[in-house]
């Protein structure tokens, strides 16, 4: 898939680089401007940022794979990721991760075939003192039971 | 108990300026730019305030190690990344209070004649995030960020920047590489940011919590501030408790708190009224302390000697019934799953015990299973002290509290059958 960022982008990440000594430290939110778009960091984003900042493709590459967020393989319309670190496991957490993977019909970290869920669990959410906490995309939804996360799936 | 960092939380119009002012907000400010940097530095040390990120480090001292004849710029990190398993105070800040962190931003800024401070946000943290960029977009328009804070004629430009889910990058100088744009792998210190930080130039870090805590010692004063906690760690302090207890949530009460008040008088006590099995004081990286070792007090000092830490005060409370060797193979999975991975001994040794609690907990060779354990102390001792910075140490101090204070439970698990509460009456899996 090819990939360019748009006029209005480049005007974006231009005023990124100018918060910067260096160009190099507008990296970050560059591959975020771009996933807002794509979805996922592909070969042609990788080179499209390196072009921008003036980096080789290796230098983004390494840091693409260091950093959990940027995606390498597409996720469903809704990311579901729950939390099953120790206060949302105290909770409840296991039995939303039970309850996800029954109502989607997937395991965790699979997507649905119809590509509306990708089931995850990830590390703490910051969000102890209202677990158990499920991140959708980019929204929290704390305090949940395993009755208002299945209603939460249910929602187109 | 009165509120200070958290007394806004709730209140819309804190999310905006003349809504904040209007709740008493700015007056540490205007008081800073009164006064010469140096004198805003010298409260802030007469204050007692230690950092809240989790090492505790006296933030006046820290401030006092920027070097006075470096012509290079100076930056101000401000360390938003929060990622410790249990911690959640500076997310709610942002969330409910972001002029309050970020005016104490303006004042260490001027204070340290700093001139671009960076916040970096944890990437996951998105609401936070556009709630903090809206209030920096807010105060450059009223003039108390740019070419000239309030018509004082002190110039601050602040940044807000975006990590990306590593949770390393909360460690001080992985933050400053990620800022950078690379890898967010901690460096070899010496030297330390306050000499070599972010691009190339002395840097101080310091945490959300840290921050929100300035304009107070400013507006109040450093003798009211040393005075409202223990002595040596001033101020309010902010609790995170989570876990089994009937009222989890964030509490501003003063550092050197009860541990046994927090959790049965502010907490409620414990879900279901059951008993009390061990509580996890300062975070993922703290060991535990049990039913006998809670009436502390929650500050630095005392912890230390307890030999556990407060950390950033992430207190997770664990009730009877539990299995500790469950919780312990989860946090060594968080740590397997967050070593950045330069350092051998960290590296294999979180997935050597990741993997050696994951046995025990869920059943396996049982030869195997002892002769991991005879290793278990070894291993933990040889990622002590041997790592460019201290995750392994975070691995090692909860592995090596739990095994100690609840040995029993560790030795009926090492049958290789995996968790006794998990079998039936006649004793299979
Ligand atoms: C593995 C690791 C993770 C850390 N994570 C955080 C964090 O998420 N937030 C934070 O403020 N400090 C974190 N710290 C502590 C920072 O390195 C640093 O001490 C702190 O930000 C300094 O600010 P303070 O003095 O105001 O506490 C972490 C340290 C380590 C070793
Ligand atoms: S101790 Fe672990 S996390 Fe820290 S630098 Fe070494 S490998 Fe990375
Ligand atoms: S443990 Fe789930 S949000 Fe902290």
């Amino acid at each position: 898939m090819p990939f360019e960022f748009t006029a209005a982008e480049k005007q974006q990440i231009d005023a990124l680089i100018s918060r910067y000594p260096q160009k190099r430290a507008a990296l970050i939110p560059v591959l975020h401007l771009a996933q807002a778009r794509t979805g996922l960091i592909t070969a042609e984003v990788v080179h499209a940022a390196a072009g921008v900042l003036g980096l080789t493709a290796a230098q983004v590459y390494e840091v693409v794979s260091f950093y959990s967020m940027f995606r390498k393989a597409p996720v469903g319309r809704r990311h579901v990721q729950i939390c099953t670190n120790i206060a949302c496991m105290l909770r409840g957490a296991e039995d939303l991760v039970a309850a996800a993977t029954r109502r989607c019909g997937v395991d965790v970290g699979e997507t649905t075939a119809d590509g509306e869920f990708t089931i995850e669990e990830v590390e703490c959410l910051a969000a102890c003192g209202t677990a158990p906490v499920v991140q959708v995309n980019e929204d929290y939804h704390e305090n949940l039971t395993v009755e208002s996360f299945e209603r939460l799936l249910a929602k187109n | 108990m009165e509120l200070f960092a958290t007394k806004n939380f709730g209140k819309p119009e804190a999310l905006t300026i003349a809504g904040y002012k209007a709740l008493g907000g700015f007056q540490g400010l205007d008081k800073a730019l009164a006064m010469p940097q140096q004198a805003v530095i010298d409260e802030v040390k007469k204050a007692s305030l230690r950092g809240r990120g989790g090492a505790g480090f006296p933030a006046g001292v820290k401030w006092g190690f920027l070097p006075k004849d470096n012509p290079k710029p100076r930056y101000l990190a401000v360390n938003a990344d929060e990622g410790e398993p249990g911690t959640f105070k500076d997310r709610l800040l942002m969330e409910g209070d972001p002029f309050g962190f970020l005016e104490g931003t303006v004042i260490s800024s001027y204070a340290l004649n700093v001139h671009h401070a960076y916040v970096y946000v944890r990437g996951e943290f998105f609401k936070a995030r556009r709630i903090v960029q809206d209030a920096v977009d807010a105060l450059y328009k009223e003039g108390l960020l740019g070419k000239s804070v309030c018509g004082s004629g002190y110039e601050l430009d602040v940044t807000v920047h975006p990590g990306a889910g590593a949770y390393i990058c909360g460690e001080e100088t992985a933050l400053l590489e990620s800022l950078e744009g690379k890898r967010g792998e901690p460096r070899i210190k010496p030297p330390f940011p306050a000499v070599v930080g972010a691009f190339g130039c002395p840097t101080i870090i310091n945490n959300v919590e840290t921050l929100a805590y300035v304009p107070w010692i400013l507006a109040k004063g450093a003798d009211w501030f040393a005075g409202y906690g223990i002595a040596g760690e001033g101020g309010p302090k902010l609790f995170c408790m989570s876990g089994d207890v009937k009222r989890p949530g964030l509490y501003e009460l003063h550092s050197g708190a009860n541990l046994r008040e927090l959790i049965y008088e502010h907490c409620g006590g414990i879900v279901g009224d059951k008993k009390l099995l061990a509580v996890i004081p300062g975070g993922a990286s703290s060991a535990p302390l049990t039913v006998d070792e809670i009436d502390v007090g929650m500050d630095f000092e005392t912890l230390k000697k307890k030999g556990t830490m407060l950390g950033s005060a992430a207190t997770m409370v664990i009730a009877e019934g539990r299995c500790v060797v469950k919780i312990l193979a989860r946090t060594l999975k968080f740590f397997h799953h967050e070593s950045c991975g330069q350092c051998t001994p960290c590296r294999e040794g979180t997935g050597w015990l990741h993997r050696l609690m994951e046995r025990l907990e869920h059943g396996g060779e049982p030869d195997v299973i002892r002769k991991d354990m005879g290793l278990l102390f070894g291993i933990c001792d040889n990622m002590v002290g041997n790592t460019i910075c201290v995750l392994a140490d975070a691995a090692v101090m909860p592995t090596k509290g739990f095994v100690n204070k609840f040995r029993g439970v560790f030795e009926a698990h090492m049958d290789g059958r995996g968790c006794p509460l998990h079998r039936d009456a006649q004793g299979h899996p």
